[in-house]
């Protein structure tokens, strides 16, 4: 989406749906100047472009018990990949984490498409005190048999899941997040790579086999616009003061 | 053509070539025989009528001008700024063995500039058909699906283009840098054709939000695919995804259509580094590798592994780069890209290259010498080594047929595809091409899919 005229594409992820009514759920991080300038919209306020859905959709399969594993504001894109999985006839066992409690949402609609849910929270106002991958590792320890892991969030939050389903040789799969600037596979912005080929994550993903992620890489391109990034929030805020 | 000087023209996105004068104009106007034999008209991959507009401007008949040249050419104000006319209709002219041709192109320009600047001063163009009740779905808003819209409009079809980003224009917007061609000359073409009746969807991602089928199904006669070659090649070398090497795609479409060379005001940015190395040398690297310049690199390079005299780029735009300071490194090809151990470019391992027979292109084939290996330093790279059809609608589309290098197969003379109603043209059929003959395919499809929508195949 672009906000306007003078505004960057960025891509988001549909975390839920209603063709009847016509509208999109979306949601997001205020990370920076275009995702806080998008939350200071409101109801009835619009935005220049919306385009979608890009990527390949998640596959939805009965695999026996899914793992969904979602990483703070991820519990939006899992959400929906819960509640197909239920659908397909899946056990569905949910672990949505996040640094406190403040930072915890959408905790009963998972609920609601989950056979259990575990919450955590990294400094333990809220849930279970620890990281994700704590009770996955412990679900994975139990003997159940898994069939697939789901895990969404953070990058790094999706490599150390991972690293922790990797010797339990269970099927994981990451929504990997590169910078992108059209997303529909025109400029290679968004290459990754995956099982040592380079990839478009918005045309060949974002879904990927992530034990075939090239970590590293994914982290340090995410890193390109840092600078830019910051002097585009530091001077938003200084024109947000004059305004105010 | 009077140009903006080198040193300061480098500095700036603004257009290069300054147009003609009115003086300069009837002069130029005026050096046309009106030949009988009109060798030009044929050379045009359009057929503009292009005596009979020059014949207007030598008279000061400026609106006859316009009208002749819209007759058979929706899109002049573009045409007359990136067309290789030194190779289609100037190559023609009768005055080329003797003194010069005719500089066709630039009194193109001059024509739909006027016409932009004096619209007060028009005519009303002629009045359009009767609807037909036919309707009409481009995919597409680049050079020939504006065409296509443009020409069956005129015909009084329903048209609608699908354009998947933003703004509409295709390469036009986000490929032909400002300099070259303003956006604004742009935007302008493209209300020329909404004007007609045509209208333009945007955010339209068809074979994502609709597929080819879908659009039939839903009530549209005939589709044309105009797509163009939008998936960027790559070298494929070690360290091709290090930050800061760039596929072409991505450096002009932030720059151009993201206006990353006016960041911060606009939000998108471009890391442009000190030492940029450009690879390639067709126009869309000498486009990369001068807006590189604008943007305040400290050096850049061409790094092209033929020599001079195969560059495919258009001799003006060679020039152009060369005026301007860049250094192009013939004879060279990158092997392997070197970074600091923070994921951040630092150098681009190269190897000498020399002439061979020639190949498949008919050109000279390039062969590395052994053990002439050394470093560039360079701390960016753009990858311009061409571009072909976003496998997304052949995918997404049943019964096309498509080649080994992902074009979709349509007649050369009709642009129909295998598939029943669907018609396709530009960079889709043939790879990346020009902006004109992409129009030139857009016109004959049109023509041929009016013959079929009127019940006249």
């Amino acid at each position: 989406m672009t906000k306007d005229e003078k505004g960057e594409r960025i891509p988001l992820t549909i975390a839920d749906s209603d063709a009847q009514a016509g509208t999109v759920t979306i949601v997001f991080m205020e990370v920076g100047k275009t995702t806080r300038e998008l939350g200071l919209l409101q109801t009835g306020d619009s935005i220049m472009s919306l385009t979608g859905p890009l990527g390949l959709p998640t596959h939805i399969e009965n695999y026996g018990t899914v793992v969904c594993v979602a990483g703070g504001f991820a519990v939006a894109p899992v959400m929906p990949i819960a509640r197909a999985m239920k659908q397909a006839g899946n056990k569905v066992i949910s672990i949505l984490g996040a640094r406190n409690k403040e930072l915890i949402f959408w905790e009963e609609e998972l609920r609601s498409v989950s056979d259990k849910l575990i919450v955590t929270t990294d400094d333990g106002t809220y849930g279970r005190k620890g990281l994700v991958t704590e009770p996955l590792k412990e679900i994975l320890e139990s003997g159940e048999k898994i069939g697939l892991v789901v895990a969404i969030g953070p990058s790094i939050m999706m490599k150390f899941c991972a690293k922790t389903t990797q010797p339990f040789g269970v099927k994981t799969i990451v929504s990997l997040n590169p910078v992108m600037v059209d997303g529909t596979g025109m400029c290679g912005c968004c290459r990754v790579v995956v099982g040592g080929q380079t990839k478009f994550a918005c045309v060949d993903g974002p879904d990927f086999d992530a034990h075939q992620v090239d970590w590293d890489l994914l982290a340090t391109r995410q890193r390109t616009y840092l600078e830019e990034e910051k002097q585009a929030m530091e001077n938003w805020q200084c024109q947000c003061g004059k305004h105010s | 053509m009077p140009r903006q000087e080198a040193a300061a023209r480098a500095k700036n996105f603004k257009e290069v070539a300054l147009g003609y004068t009115p003086a300069m104009a009837a002069e130029e106007a005026g050096r046309c025989i009106q030949c009988p034999k009109r060798p030009c008209v044929a050379g045009c991959p359009v057929n503009i009528d292009i005596p009979e507009f020059i014949k207007a401007v030598r008279d000061g008949k400026m609106a006859e001008a316009v009208t002749v040249l819209k007759k058979t050419n929706a899109l002049p104000g573009i045409c007359g700024r990136v067309c290789p006319q030194e190779s289609q209709c100037e190559a023609q002219c009768t005055l080329l063995k003797q003194k010069a041709p005719v500089a066709i192109g630039r009194l193109e320009r001059y024509v739909a500039d006027w016409e932009r600047e004096n619209k007060a001063a028009m005519p009303p163009g002629a009045p359009l058909p009767p609807p037909t009740g036919k309707k009409v779905a481009v995919i597409g808003s680049g050079p020939s699906g504006l065409t296509v819209a443009a020409e069956l409009a005129k015909k009084g079809h329903g048209v609608s283009i699908f354009e998947a980003l933003h703004v509409g224009g295709g390469v036009l917007m986000y490929g032909i840098p400002e300099f070259r061609l303003p956006k604004e000359i742009v935007q302008n073409e493209i209300n020329f054709v909404k004007s007609l009746g045509a209208e333009l969807v945007l955010d339209a991602v068809i074979g994502k939000c609709d597929t080819i089928d879908e659009l039939l199904a839903g009530g549209y006669d005939a589709v044309f695919l105009g797509t163009g070659a939008g998936l960027p090649m790559f070298l494929n070398i070690p360290g091709e995804n290090a930050n800061g090497i760039y596929s072409a795609n991505e450096w002009l479409t932030r720059t151009n259509l993201m206006k990353a060379y006016l960041f911060p005001n606009y939000d998108t940015p471009l890391k442009v580094g000190k030492k940029v190395a450009v690879i390639g040398g067709g126009n869309v690297a000498m486009d990369a590798a001068r807006c590189a310049l604008r943007l305040g690199a400290a050096e850049v390079y061409i790094v092209y592994r033929r020599s001079e005299a195969e560059l495919p780029a258009r001799k003006e735009e060679v020039e152009n780069a060369m005026e301007e300071g860049i250094i192009f490194k013939f004879l060279t090809n990158p092997t392997k890209f070197l970074d600091d151990g923070k994921g951040w470019v630092t150098g681009m391992e190269c190897i000498q290259m020399e002439l061979g027979e020639p190949d498949a292109s008919g050109r000279r084939r390039p062969i590395a010498k052994a053990g002439s290996e050394f470093v560039m330093n360079i701390d960016t790279a753009v990858v311009a080594l061409g571009t072909t059809p976003n496998p997304l609608i052949a995918a997404t589309t049943i019964g096309l047929k498509t080649t080994g290098h992902g074009t979709v197969v349509a007649d050369e003379t009709t642009g129909k595809t295998v598939k029943d109603k669907v018609w396709a043209g530009g960079d889709i059929v043939t790879g990346a091409a020009t902006v004109i003959s992409a129009m030139g395919a857009g016109k004959r499809a049109a023509a041929d899919i009016d013959k079929y929508l009127m019940g006249k195949q």
